[in-house]
């Protein structure tokens, strides 16, 4: 099993049209995703490489049946796009936009909250989700990914996702779903969510948590971990060497005091039985290292 | 971005919040005709973003012309934690009669917005809420909400503000609201807030952070950026929409995503090397950008080796690969360049740059033995 998206998941992608949203659409459905619609307002009728485009979300899911959305348009337009995209039906949204005001993504995941209590927002400003050899929705290189299971990863930083995908697969490690929840500090789905939906499946067998600096959501993940996770985490956190009080690109990543730190975050996350690695392939190592004892086991 | 209290004081008067009259002044004579203008007894403040001004002398009285010309000569100049005061802000001096703090921010694992008031005010907020912590009113603010009138009195009685300062007070916290929220505010703080012996309540000091996400909604931004006193190497990234910063290492780093560029640090460090910048090139870097990050980075001359680490997603690395050659066709680049180059288009920018490798150009299969290989050549 995965979770959130499936080889059933029917997709559409809000800016079909444009460069991005060309090239990665198209990518995700070389890659075997369901996509069966494009919505760009004023080219509905036309379509992208046979994909056909609508003007609106809601003509796009009455016509394809779509349950997920890509949103990939600029930050002006994000914002209202998302709120379209629930309004029209659907109910699971990844939105990679990044630069999105801080402001925009409050109001609007309150929205969602009040107004779409089904409605799951995965991002902004994330690299999406893939569950391999189903479903890839965003700009997650899918061949990096390997489908079977049974490792989920969730991480907060695009590009760290590739590589938790890299690492495990390059050691044949595969994955029931890799979830990139983003960087912003508003996010729609965050660690605890991702880690309960592992944890409810019965194929995931261990996760990889990737987080980073700034923010308090890697110690809220361990507080959850603690009392609710039976199965093995191995986390990797950013930033130990970051200097504090700078942004590091992501809204997010950013420390400020003693607060968010990364000492902090794995010192937390320790404490909860997670296996905290110092990078990347020391997590990527750590995690055969644990596949292997389970399937001994 | 952070404003200098001057900025801050002059975007809450855009809110209509009460601030101290008062100018700003490069030289002691501009001081003394802001001054003249306003009246003494006077305030003169260093405009510095950092903290500690009133310790480290940064802040003085002044009574007449004589004593501002003593003041605002010593300040100008005077180097407060490495930063130096190049720019005063002089108000009229006000009478406190008690003095508040109050902020807005978003609370992060909430969601929503969050205020705090306190009627202890005057130090440092983290302070109180440690020692103090039932000293803060907190409230939590719903953003599809907003914060109205009668949210704001139940507010200020709950944080025990002075009888006399509560009408004034929750009317400018409502203002305050407004200007965090349509002055797309990542933080706006008010401390002191202060009520004066003859009633009135006004903001004595601001700090604000603005959302850069949001500039492009807020054209009047453009003068706050103008005096940001920036690295000249950080100015220069940021005019090719490239997020670097200056760090004391030598080994140069370019990466794309803040996440593996924090990364690329950690493992660079682990490796007993020491990085001499953060760059990240964002998503979607072309090549135009991927070359412009190699001239920045060539541009310190700390920088004895370059470590190139791409996990191509929404950036492709054809494209980053040509980046990498047309810098090198631009400007002569010294120092060797180790690359580590994986993800979307990988095998196309891997041969794209195939027939170039040399002694000062390197592949690398992964991210720590690209680390190592970098350390290495900065060592050499």
């Amino acid at each position: 099993m995965s979770i959130f998206v499936d080889e059933n998941t029917k997709v559409i992608v809000q800016g079909l049209t444009g460069g991005q949203g060309r090239f990665h659409g198209l990518r995700n459905r070389d890659y075997g995703t369901k996509v069966v619609g494009g919505v760009t307002p004023g080219k509905g009728g036309t379509d992208v490489d046979g994909i056909p485009v609508f003007d609106t979300v809601a003509e796009a899911v009455a016509a394809t049946g779509a349950t997920a959305s890509f949103v990939v348009v600029p930050p002006r337009f994000a914002a209202d796009a998302i709120i379209e995209a629930a309004q029209g039906g659907i109910t699971f949204i990844v939105c990679i936009t990044e630069g999105i005001p801080a402001h925009d993504e409050a109001v609007t995941y309150n929205r969602l909250v009040e107004e779409f209590p089904g409605v799951r927002l995965l991002g902004p400003n994330c690299p999406g989700i893939i569950s391999p050899g189903k479903c890839n929705i965003g700009i997650t290189s899918g061949d990096i990914a390997l489908a079977g299971g049974p490792v989920g990863i969730v991480s907060r930083s695009g590009t760290l996702t590739y590589q938790a995908l890299y690492e495990l697969s390059s050691q044949g490690i595969g994955q029931t779903t890799c979830v990139g929840i983003g960087g912003d500090p508003v996010p729609g789905t965050n660690f605890i969510d991702c880690l309960a939906a592992f944890e409810a499946d019965p194929e995931t067998k261990a996760v990889m948590m990737i987080g980073e600096i700034g923010g308090s959501e890697e110690e809220r993940a361990a507080e959850w971990i603690t009392t609710h996770m039976t199965k093995p985490v191995v986390s990797y956190v950013a930033g130990v060497t970051a200097p504090p009080g700078r942004k590091m690109g992501h809204a997010g990543a950013i420390i400020s005091g003693s607060k968010g730190t990364a000492q902090a975050k794995m010192e937390a996350l320790a404490a909860a039985g997670v296996h905290v690695c110092q990078n990347p392939t020391e997590a990527g190592e750590k995690m055969v290292e644990i596949v292997k004892a389970l399937a001994l086991g | 971005m952070d404003l200098f209290e001057y900025q801050g004081k002059q975007y809450f008067a855009r809110y209509g919040i009460p601030v101290s009259p008062g100018g700003v002044a490069d030289t002691v004579e501009q001081a003394v005709a802001v001054a003249s203008e306003v009246g003494y007894p006077v305030v003169v403040k260093a405009q510095v973003k950092v903290g500690g001004r009133g310790k480290a002398g940064g802040v003085k009285l002044a009574a007449n012309e004589d004593e501002l010309r003593g003041h605002a000569g010593n300040i100008l100049g005077l180097d407060i934690k490495g930063h130096v005061v190049k720019r005063l802000w002089i108000e009229r001096s006000s009478d406190i009669a008690r003095e508040y703090y109050a902020s807005f921010t978003l609370d992060r694992p909430n969601k929503k917005h969050l205020g705090m008031l306190s009627a202890q005010g005057g130090v440092e907020i983290e302070v109180v809420a440690e020692e103090n912590p039932d000293a803060i009113a907190m409230l939590s603010i719903d953003p599809l909400r907003g914060l109205d009138l009668a949210a704001a009195r139940a507010w200020v009685d709950e944080a025990s503000l002075d009888e006399a300062a509560r009408e004034q007070a929750a009317a400018l916290l409502v203002r305050l609201y407004e200007c965090y929220t349509k002055g797309d505010c990542d933080l706006a703080e008010v401390n002191p807030l202060i009520l004066t012996p003859d009633g009135r309540v006004h903001a004595l000091d601001a700090k604000v952070t603005l959302d850069e996400n949001a500039s492009f909604r807020h054209p009047e931004w453009e003068e706050f950026r103008a005096t940001e006193t920036e690295d000249p190497r950080e100015k220069m990234a940021k005019e090719k929409g490239l997020n670097y910063i200056g760090l004391d290492g030598d080994v140069g780093i370019i990466a794309n995503g803040a996440g593996l560029a924090m990364s690329t640090l950690d493992v660079v460090n682990q490796v007993g090397g020491s990085a001499a910048n953060f760059l990240d090139i964002g998503g979607g870097a072309n090549a135009d950008v991927m070359a412009a990050a190699l001239e920045v980075i060539h541009s310190d001359p700390k920088v004895k080796s370059i470590f190139v680490n791409i996990f191509g997603g929404i950036t492709r690395v054809d494209e980053v690969a040509k980046g990498v050659l047309e810098a090198l066709s631009r400007v002569t680049i010294t120092a060797p360049i180790v690359l580590r180059l994986d993800g979307t288009n990988a095998v196309e920018g891997r041969a794209i740059l195939a027939a170039h490798l040399s002694d000062t150009l390197i592949t690398e299969p992964t991210m720590l033995d690209a680390a190592r290989r970098a350390v290495a050549l900065a060592k050499a």
